[in-house]
Order: C-alpha cells, then structure tokens, then sequence
C-alpha cells in the first residue's frame, strides 16, 4: 500500500495513466485481498473452534439424533453462539453500537463507548513500535528474534532514567524515550556486530540474548538502586511524572489511551520514509533483496547489517519504555515477558502487514482488537481469551499460504513472487 | 554398455538448453563431452541420470528404450554418476558412505560392516582406487573424495560412469590419477562419459570426443585435434559480427594492472601474475575459455575479491583492494558477468534498479531524502535513450526479457560519469538483435574515447570488439595479439599451447 501512494506527477501522460490503473487495480489478485481473505478464514476457524467447543452448541447437534430437536435448532444455536462471541468481541474492541447510539442521542457516557476503542489503541501503540522494528529487519533480509528482550532492555533504561534522574517534563520525558531507544540500540548492536563481524547467525544470537536480557530485568529489579526502595519483591521504581506518558483526555477520563499514540505515529512517518524514501533504507532494501548486487553496487554490507539491528533493536527498546511510561509507570521481573512476549507477537505483525508500515498499523490494531476483544468475549460469553490466539494464528498461517487461500477461494493465479518477500531470510 | 542418446531435447520455459543431441557410448569407452559452462552438459548429464526428464528424444541402453523416473531408476540400470560436487556425508567413513542407501545388513537389520568393508578393499584393488576404508571422508583430501564417489557408483555395478567436471577441484597431480583411474575403468569394459571444459585433459584421455554448444552438438573430434581445433569448435560462431568502429587512436593509459595475483574461495590462485593496460579510445578484450581466472581477475578489479599481490590502478589512481564504492567512485563502470545476481534486484522496480549504484548522487537525492521524481525522470529518458523495452519504469525488471535486463545495467553504467567501463560476458544469453544493440554501444562509448576492457569467452565478439586481444589462459596472459590474427591463432593462445606459457 506505501508505494500506492504519493508518487510525484510522472513527466509522460501515458505511463502516469497506466501506473494510474495498475494501483487501483485492486482486484482479487491483489496481496491486500489474499490478506483480507485470510482474515475471513481466520474467523472462519474460530467459528469452528467455538461450535465443537462450546457445550450448548454441542448439545443442540446432539439433540437432533437424542431428543429430536430439529436441524434448524440446532443451527440457530450455533448462530447465536458464534455470532454472540463475535460480538462480543467487536463491542469490546472497537465500539458498543448499543453505547453509540445512546451516546449521540444524549450526548451522554462517552467515556463508555470510547473505552474499547482506547483499549485497542493502548494494545497497539507498543506493539506497531516493535513490529516497525522487526519489519526494517525483515526487508533487509534479517531475522530479529530478540526484539523482545530488546523491549525489555529499553524498558529498563528507559525506567531507570525515568525513576531515579528527575528533570523537568520539557526534557525528562525525552530523554527517558531515548534511553529506552538506546537500551535496544545496544541490544541490538551486539548480535548486529556479530553478524558482520563474524557470522554469527542472527536467529541464533538474538534469541540467546533475549535470555541474557530476562536475566539482567530480574537483576536490575531486586538490586538497588532501581528496586522500590523498602521492598523485597522484583518490582521497581515509579517512573517520574515528569517522564510518563500521561492519557490523552486527562486521567479523570478514565480512558487509558496515551501520549505514547503520538511517538507510534512518529515512529511510523519516519519508518515510511526510512524504508520509501530515504537513501539509506534504499540500501537496506537492495541488501535485503540481493545481497550480491548490493555488493556489486558498493553498499557496505558490514555497515548495512549493524545499523539494521540497531534501528531494530531501537525501536524495540522505545516500545519497551512506551509501554512502561504509559500504563504501569514501573517494571517488575515479569515485564513483557509473558507467554507471547511483544517482541514475538510483533514477528506475526510484521509478517502480516507485509513489512510496510501502512500493513504494520493496520495488522497491529486487527491483533491488538483480537486481544482486546478475546477478554471482552470472554467475560461476556464464557468463551476462553485462547479463542483470540486461534484466531490470530490461523490469520498468519494463512496469510503465509496464499496458494491454500487461492485454492479455497478458487482465485486464478495470485501474486506468490510478492508475498515470498516476507519469508526471506532463513537461508542466507 | 552401449548408450545411445536419440535426439533429446530439454527446454527450460523459452530456453533451449538441449537441442536435438545425438550420442553414443560404446562399451569401454571414454566419451568426452566438451563445452563451455552454460553449453547444456550438465544439463544433458542430468537427463541421462534421471534428475531431469526429456522434452523430447529417447534414451537406449544396448539397443533397448529406457525411461528414467528418477535417478534410483538410472543407477538400477547401471548408470553412475560423480557429480562435480561430492554427494558425500563428511563426518561418516569411507565405508558408510559407500554403503549409504544400498547397506548389506546381517540379522535384525544390522549393518554388515565387515562386509562392506571388505567389497570396497575389493573394489579398491581391482580398479587401482587405493581409499582407506575406515577414514572419515571430511580428512580426506579432495582427490581421494572423489575416489570414494567413484567405489560409490561402482559398487552398485555401474556401467557407464558419468564424471561432470572432475577435474575442477583437482590438483594436476590429482588429476593425472584420475586419469589413470579413467584408462583402468574403461580397460576393464566400464564406459565413461566424461564432462569438461578443459582441452588437455580431453586430448589425454578420450577415445572419441564430443563438442556442445548452446544446447546442440556443433561436432565431434578424435582426440589427435589439436587444442586450437577444439577450442575453435567450442566458442564457435553463431552470429555474423560488424560493428563499425571509427578509426583507432588510443590517447594515455587508462587503466593499468600489474602483476595481479587472486585467489578464488578454495584459495587455488587463478589469476597468476597478470599485467593488463588500457588507453583511452581502446576496448580490450580479454579472450579465453571459461575458468581461466577471468572470473576472479573482474571480481579483484571491482573490489569484490581480495587480491593477494599486484597493484590495480585507475586513473592513476591506485585502487588496489578498495572496496566497491570505492572503485565505483573512482570511474569504473562495471556490466557483470552474472546480470541478475550482481546487477540487478529482480524484485525493484526499473527505475530503482537503474539508479542502483548511484542512490545518493544528485539529483537522486539531496540529503538523505531520495528524490523520487528525479529517479523516474531519469529511468524515462534511459528507457527512451537505451531502448529498453517495459511497459512502465515502475514494473520490477524481473518481468523484462534478459536482453532488456542487460540494457538496463548497460544504461545504468553507460548513463554516468565513467574512468573505465568493465564488461563482462556483455551478451551471454542474449537474442541476436540485443546482441548488436549492446555491441554499438560499447563501441559508441569506446568512439567517444573511452577506455573498455571487454572479457568474452565468445570468440567472434571478441574479433568484432577489439582493439586489443589479450588472451588468458590458466591464470596468466597466453599473448595479446591484435583483432586481425587468425581464429586458430587465437585458439592455440586459448589453449595456452602458444606463445608466453611456461607448460
């Protein structure tokens, strides 16, 4: 979608047109389509997962040979099952149509319809920082598997400025996101310097280093100076006011949205113009494409190699101290280490959004709605939060095998040679 | 066995890599299958070895129609094959290697060791292929590699023995085993269908010998050929070459290397001491048969390969293992031999890929921004100017026919600034009409008196282009002669049988 759009007034009339009709050919060849059908398959197997695993379901099917219940019984159960999960869902994650309407007929509790919508976008802000990252390394061919403890390097850094050096807001807030930057920088820095210098493969190196990271967290959090000074348990200190990331309408908003919207949108102007336009993502593009010709062309690929982790690894770490800054304002020994860190869900994202940073935006709020919307679902309907995982996995696996969607939706030959791009990488 | 190939034809898409080729293989016999890389022999090999299977045409084994559906098929018909990279487990001995796929077991499916151990001494004696058995084949030096891949075939009752390039990894000594090892194999009734480039070793070892060229069979030759013969019969000529040239004047030195000394990756040195100079208004052309170190000599003087002693100078400058935008800097256009691994990014665009080695010069970028206006204008007017046929400068120059691919890089490189234009196998692959078109502009470029070094294994481009023939050969410049010297004066340089070698 990036090279869609602004392109400057092409000098020949005839190949402005015909580039013209090509872009808007949107047809269902396009990559966007084959992504917009994975998604309906996802849904698709979400629904199957809920039909034989919901037991009032099950029971209705059941009682078409047991009690005699009738077919379309059984299927209207199925139907409000399915379709109350996902509405669950999308009330949960985007808006309330119910609250909606109410509030603009009253003007009234705004607030409440707007919280799914906040909800979503604080998911995603840290998430479209690390997935940016993670996708300036997939165009240029390398794997960055560690941008999770990068995440948590950058949080730390980013955490300690923020706690323990107190300035006013003008620079503190600054200066903590450049810790936080430069945290994932050196995390980064050191499998990029192996790569050039060695070898070393990256996939290998960064994983390895994710646990190095996991460690020193724990480290940092129970020694002094950053541990909460008076406690004995993995928990830091508070970040400075001065240094978060405070809500967009206020506190008293309840609404939890952030300031930390305003660096994702940032980061992603200048990830569009990094990769687009600049001559230096231009180098990264061609390296990542083609390593010999970038050679043959005099592209320092040593070079090319170390910036791309430490871009990478950057922003992964400007995540990490967004997501400190803006929602706990501390770090304990778990900080972003859950079961699906942010550094590997942001693997799927950029995979998803075609390493682009318009498809990165969009694929980072699809999951970050997923996510929103599964506890949503789960507190509405009973069905498990697990259901958003399915859902979002069965979306990446099947955007990563257009032939099977072709198939499925009988598509004559879709674009294969463009949607490979996102898997390159592994042999070099 | 008798093998008889009847027309086989194999295309790839549009490309005709076996056209029609007829050959026969009598019993204890060595064929000898010569041409250049890229000729079709091993994709002919590949056929006959089942990996491949034939558009057209037949394959018979004494008399009898065969069809492969695999290679497992080929070697239960008695065909074997060392292929020019080993197929071996390297931490596993000679033994297991040998066995692999084919173990003699005992009872409960146990390996027999013994036995196997002992077929291959037997085996070892009876064709003179001395191998420990036991050792581990990554210690074993690459000759006695080799030696394990042919126990391989032979120890499941090969017949006929296909060698693709064996002497390519050897050292001489090697080499003269191995043939022995050939003359001891076809003295005991095998056929061997040998593949190779290389003339001497087919002049030593061949009873009958079989010239390919671009997919078809341009002859056969006796072994008393002489080398220029064969190397004639090799390059060929496929197309009728005139390029007007304005008269010669060559102005200063361009460009200028000494003593030139490169290693390849295995560290064998291919280029031997070479010394080249170029003037102004001069193409060089640096004939020879494939795999004489030009590769390496193009790759040292774009700073692609480290060069071990020698200077390279460019513009008086001194440019001797600089890296690559160094040399590019300092004047040097360079067409590669291989377009779409070196010169171009198959996945981009035209326009980028006509700016590839100028991103950050002006007006394609100020200041770190690219100007992408700038980079369209410039990819219209080279699409106008150099005739490269797309139907838009945004489409990806994978989608372009190779000769329009080559125009690209040829616009690219022609469209800048140049010291010194470097070209190498400018017109392998191409159709006859793009041929002519890159022909005109190399010289165009040398009439408005600009030095060019042209390395061709095509003899009658290089007739056609030069100002200056320098011919390579194993490493070292055989003589350079002027472009009225006969073919077969050529052909004997090529064949490093004439002029300044020490062989």
């Amino acid at each position: 979608m990036s090279e869609v759009a602004t392109e400057p007034a092409p000098s020949a009339p005839s190949s402005a047109a015909s580039a013209a009709r090509r872009r808007w050919r949107l047809n269902s060849r396009s990559p966007i389509m084959i992504t917009f059908y994975a998604l309906l398959l996802g849904l698709v197997v979400g629904a199957l997962v809920i039909i034989t695993t919901t037991p009032a379901v099950l029971d209705a099917w059941r009682g078409i040979f047991h009690s005699g219940g009738g077919i379309f019984h059984a299927l209207k159960v199925t139907w409000d099952n399915v379709g109350a999960a996902y509405r669950a869902m999308f009330n949960g994650s985007v808006v309330n149509p119910v609250s909606l309407w109410h509030s603009v007929t009253t003007g009234q509790n705004w607030e409440a319809t707007l919280t799914p919508l906040s909800e979503t976008l604080t998911y995603a802000t840290p998430l479209i920082i690390t997935s940016l990252g993670v996708g300036i390394a997939f165009q240029t061919g390398l794997f960055n598997i560690g941008a999770n403890g990068q995440a948590v390097l950058g949080g730390v850094a980013g955490a300690m400025f923020g706690s323990m050096v107190h300035m006013p807001m003008f620079f503190h807030l600054p200066l903590t996101l450049l810790c936080g930057f430069a945290g994932g920088a050196i995390a980064g820095l050191v499998p990029g310097v192996l790569k050039a210098y060695t070898g070393a493969h990256e996939v290998i190196v960064t994983i390895m280093f994710n646990y190095v990271i996991y460690a020193f967290l724990l480290f940092s959090v129970l020694s002094t100076p950053f541990q909460l000074p008076g406690q004995q348990n993995d928990i830091s200190r508070t970040i400075d006011p001065s240094a978060q990331l405070h809500p967009l309408f206020g506190v008293a908003s309840g609404l939890r949205v952030n300031y930390g919207v305003v660096v994702a949108a940032l980061v992603v102007a200048f990830a569009w113009w990094f990769l687009e336009r600049s001559s230096m993502g231009f180098d990264f593009r061609v390296t990542g494409a083609n390593p010999a010709a970038a050679k043959a062309s005099g592209i320092n690929a040593k070079a090319v190699i170390i910036l791309v982790f430490v871009i990478s690894g950057g922003l992964s770490g400007l995540a990490g101290i967004v997501q400190a800054a803006s929602t706990t304002h501390y770090i304990d020994g778990g900080f972003l280490i859950g079961s699906a860190g942010i550094g590997f869900t942001a693997i799927t994202v950029a995979l998803l959004g075609r390493n682009k940073p318009g498809g990165i935006v969009w694929a980072s709020l699809l999951f970050a709605a997923l996510g929103v919307g599964g506890r949503a679902m789960q507190g509405a309907t009973g069905i498990p939060l697990d259901l958003a995982s399915v859902i979002q996995s069965a979306i990446v696996l099947f955007v990563a095998t257009p032939v099977l969607v072709k198939e499925i939706f009988r598509l004559k030959s879709a674009p294969v040679a463009k949607l490979e791009l996102a898997t390159k990488g592994w042999g070099a | 066995m008798r093998l008889e190939l009847r027309g086989i034809t194999k295309r790839f898409g549009s490309f005709t890599a076996n056209d029609r080729i007829d050959l026969t293989v009598e019993p204890g016999q060595i064929h000898s299958l010569l041409g250049e890389n890229g000729a079709g022999k091993t994709t002919l090999m590949n056929v006959l070895f089942g990996l491949l299977h034939p558009d057209e045409g037949e394959i018979l084994i004494d008399g009898e129609p065969v069809r492969f559906a695999n290679s497992g098929d080929a070697v239960r018909r008695g065909i074997g094959m060392v292929h020019q990279h080993f197929m071996l487990v390297p931490v596993f001995s000679v033994t297991e290697n040998v066995v692999l796929g084919f173990e003699p077991t005992k009872s409960l499916n146990r390996v027999d060791y013994k036995r196997a151990t002992e077929d291959i001494v037997r085996l070892s004696a009876q064709f003179n292929l001395q191998v420990d058995p036991d050792a581990t084949v990554e210690n074993l030096p690459v000759g006695l590699q080799q030696r394990v891949e042919i126990l391989k075939a032979l120890s499941r009752d090969a017949e006929l023995l296909i060698l693709d390039e064996p002497t390519a990894v050897l050292t001489p000594q090697e080499t003269d085993a191995l043939m022995a090892i050939m003359r001891s194999l076809a003295e005991a009734g095998k056929s061997i269908l040998f593949i190779t480039h290389k003339l001497k070793e087919v002049r030593a070892v061949a009873d009958v010998i079989t010239v390919i060229r671009n997919g078809r069979v341009v002859g056969s030759a006796e072994p008393t050929a002489t080398e220029g013969e064969l190397a004639s019969l090799m390059v060929g000529r496929d197309v009728e070459l005139t390029v007007e040239k304005s008269a010669f004047s060559p102005g200063e030195n361009v460009f200028e290397i000494r003593d030139l000394v490169v290693r390849d990756d295995r560290g064998l040195v291919k280029v031997n001491g070479v010394s080249l100079d170029v003037r102004a208004g001069e193409i060089m052309a640096l004939a020879g048969v494939q795999g004489n170190g030009q590769t390496e000599l193009v790759e040292a003087i774009a700073g692609m390969r480290h060069v071990e002693s020698g200077t390279i100078l460019l513009n008086g400058r001194d440019v001797t293992n600089k890296t690559p935008r160094e040399v590019l800097d300092a004047g040097l256009g360079h067409i590669p031999e291989d377009r779409q691994r070196d010169g171009l990014v198959l996945s981009m665009s035209v326009a980028d890929n006509l700016v590839l080695n100028t991103p950050r010069r002006a007006p394609f970028a100020r200041r770190g921004t690219r100007n992408l206006a700038a980079v369209h204008d410039n990819a219209q007017k080279q699409v106008r100017d150099f005739d490269i046929r797309t139907t838009s400068v945004d489409e990806p120059v994978a989608s372009l026919s190779g000769g329009n691919q080559q125009k690209v890089i040829v616009a690219r490189e022609l469209s800048r600034p140049l010291a010194f234009l470097m070209a190498s196998q400018p017109t392998r692959g191409l159709d006859v009409g793009s041929i002519e078109y890159v022909h005109r502009q190399m010289v165009n470029h040398r009439n408005q008196g600009n030095a060019a070094l042209i390395v061709s294994s095509e003899l009658d481009e290089v007739l056609a282009l030069g100002d200056r023939i320098a011919v390579m050969f194993d490493g070292r410049i055989s003589g350079i002669v002027d472009p009225t010297t006969s073919r077969e004066a050529i052909g004997l340089l090529m064949a490093g049988t004439a002029g300044a070698t020490d062989e």
